[in-house]
């Protein structure tokens, strides 16, 4: 089934009773050239660029719950490429454009709206960050302008700028940012793969990965085993555990996340919003809800669910910023389990153990990185080199100290990125 | 969740601070191997279970505590004083 103004006619009068199943939902096949652990956006990505762009199509994506149901249905839908470090920088300036290009590729909509980004400063030292930030963007060939008090003032009024704490400064303004529709994001990718071949398989958890002379030959499943000579870790929150089942120690470290969304209300945030002083974000989804968050729990947690202080904290901060907040009513609020590393970068590579592939270590950020991860991730696959927007996501840079990504520069504690 | 620390009594999450999985107590020796010393800074278990890991009681006593808990129920099952862990594994 693919999308078209015809077909979106014909549905709207017909009352949409025609839109049949988006993928497959195949029986495991005894064996396959590549398995990917984890059906995430991560998962569904690699799958589908590796079939698209490499023509590996016997391929199988193992979820053990379903599509779309971890981080990538879970997070705050932020889509930008502001990052200034070497490394960081070429990759999300890669994924951007994938995402610039997403909807026309996946025939999907997945409500890629570049609505922008302003992160928001409060010193005189935090402006010359900002600026230094704004020139690598540039530098990278991306966008960025630097806002001063009375430039953010005329974009977002509503802010307390009288605050005698953190006084706003200005702000860097990066206008290709904004947000996407995080479901649709997987369900684009499950629908693409699946139309070129791809097995998606659900409600299959991997339970062992199978190794023989330093070889991966396959894995075991709560559905029987399944043999494939390469195999891709891509689990998000689990990536611990699951490199455990192959003896490897990662390094990695479980946190929540939480995030909140009000009641809908009639448009008022027309961009992304951020306050890193107060710890604390928001944007507007188009169905109206405020969609808001801040940091992590702070401790090492696989429940999808948060604690009481950081929901305070985090509404105490929204109210610092913008008091109007105060006026709307608290939906829901929910957490999501994120792999954080010593640096706060990912890891894409290989392993010691041959054909067996590691995508893990997102921390919060790994939304904005579906396409690009993907990408990156398949072409590791299918080449056996790094593509060349990805090639400092090593895990050897933990062990030789050499290439570490602390882009926010707080240290080497898993807790703090 | 709150934290029975072994001075003040049951307290309020809020005021400990969380440093990591207590493997941070078995420091290398000075002169250990540099692998020795990546495991030590960088690799983690990351259980979904039982862990056990250091919480500093900021806002208390300044204890460190060694805390033992679920991490997919957040149930606290024990806590006891750092100071009397490291000297029981030195032992
Ligand atoms: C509250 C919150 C807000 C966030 N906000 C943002 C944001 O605004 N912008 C941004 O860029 N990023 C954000 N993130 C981070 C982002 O959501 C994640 O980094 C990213 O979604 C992780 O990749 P994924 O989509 O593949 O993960 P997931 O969707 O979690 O995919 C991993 C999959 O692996 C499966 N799995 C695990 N173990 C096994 C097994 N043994 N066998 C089979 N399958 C298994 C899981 O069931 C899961 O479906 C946020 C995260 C959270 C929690
Ligand atoms: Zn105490």
């Amino acid at each position: 089934m693919r999308f078209s103004a015809w077909q979106l006619l014909k549905e709207g009068l017909t009352g949409n009773k025609g839109w049949g199943a988006h993928w497959r939902d195949p029986e495991p096949k005894p064996a396959y050239d590549v398995l990917i652990i984890g059906g995430g956006g991560h998962g569904l990505a690699t799958a589908y660029y590796l079939a698209k762009e490499h023509g590996i199509t016997n391929v199988a994506v193992l979820e053990k719950g379903y599509i779309g149901g971890g981080n990538v249905g879970r997070n705050t839908t932020i889509v930008r490429a502001n990052y200034g470090l070497p490394g960081n920088s070429e990759f999300y300036s890669h994924s951007l454009k994938l995402w610039e290009g997403l909807e026309a590729d996946l025939n999907y909509n997945v409500m890629h709206s570049q609505r922008g980004i302003i992160n928001l400063f409060h010193s005189d030292g935090a402006r010359d960050a900002a600026a230094r930030r704004g020139n690598a963007m540039i530098n990278q060939g991306d966008d960025a302008v630097l806002l001063d008090r009375d430039g953010v003032r005329a974009m977002l009024p509503y802010l307390d700028y009288e605050n005698i704490r953190f006084p706003v400064y200005g702000g860097l303004y990066h206008a290709r940012g904004g947000t996407a529709r995080h479901d649709a994001v997987a369900w684009g990718f499950a629908r693409g793969a699946d139309q070129r071949g791809v097995d998606l398989i659900q409600n299959c958890e991997v339970t062992g990965i199978d190794v023989e002379q330093g070889r991966v030959t396959g894995v075991q499943t709560t559905r029987g085993a399944i043999k494939a000579n390469k195999v891709a870790m891509v689990t998000a929150g689990r990536s611990g555990q699951v490199a455990a089942m192959a003896g490897m120690r990662l390094p990695i470290e479980s946190h929540i996340l939480q995030a909140f969304v009000t009641e809908g209300l009639k448009p008022c945030i027309d961009t992304v919003i951020t306050f890193g002083m107060g710890h604390f974000y928001i944007s507007q989804s188009d169905k109206g809800g405020l969609v808001f968050g801040g940091d992590l729990d702070f401790y090492a947690s696989y429940a999808a669910r948060g604690n009481l202080p950081q929901a305070e904290h985090v509404m105490e901060a929204a109210m610092t910023l913008m008091p109007m907040i105060g006026k709307a009513r608290v939906l829901r609020s929910w957490g999501g389990i994120m792999d954080m590393s010593p640096d706060g970068s990912p890891i894409i590579d290989t392993t010691h153990i041959d054909g067996l592939f590691l995508n893990c270590g997102w921390c919060y950020g790994g939304f904005k990185a579906v396409p690009g991860s993907g990408n990156v991730t398949a072409h590791l696959i299918a080449t056996g080199r790094p593509h060349e927007a990805a090639t400092k996501y090593r895990l050897d840079r933990f062990a030789t100290g050499i290439g570490l990504m602390d882009e926010e520069g707080t240290g080497s504690q898993h807790n703090l990125h | 969740m709150r934290i029975t620390c072994p001075c003040c009594g049951p307290r309020d999450l809020r005021e400990f601070s969380y440093r990591g999985a207590a493997s941070d107590l078995d420091r290398p020796a000075a002169d250990a191997p540099p692998e020795d010393w990546h495991a030590y800074l960088h690799l983690r278990d990351n259980p979904a279970g039982v862990t056990r890991d250091l919480w500093y009681h900021e806002l208390g006593c300044a204890s460190w505590l060694v805390v033992t808990r679920n991490t997919v129920t957040h149930e606290i099952l024990s806590c006891e004083m750092a100071r009397d862990v490291a000297r029981e594994a030195a032992r």
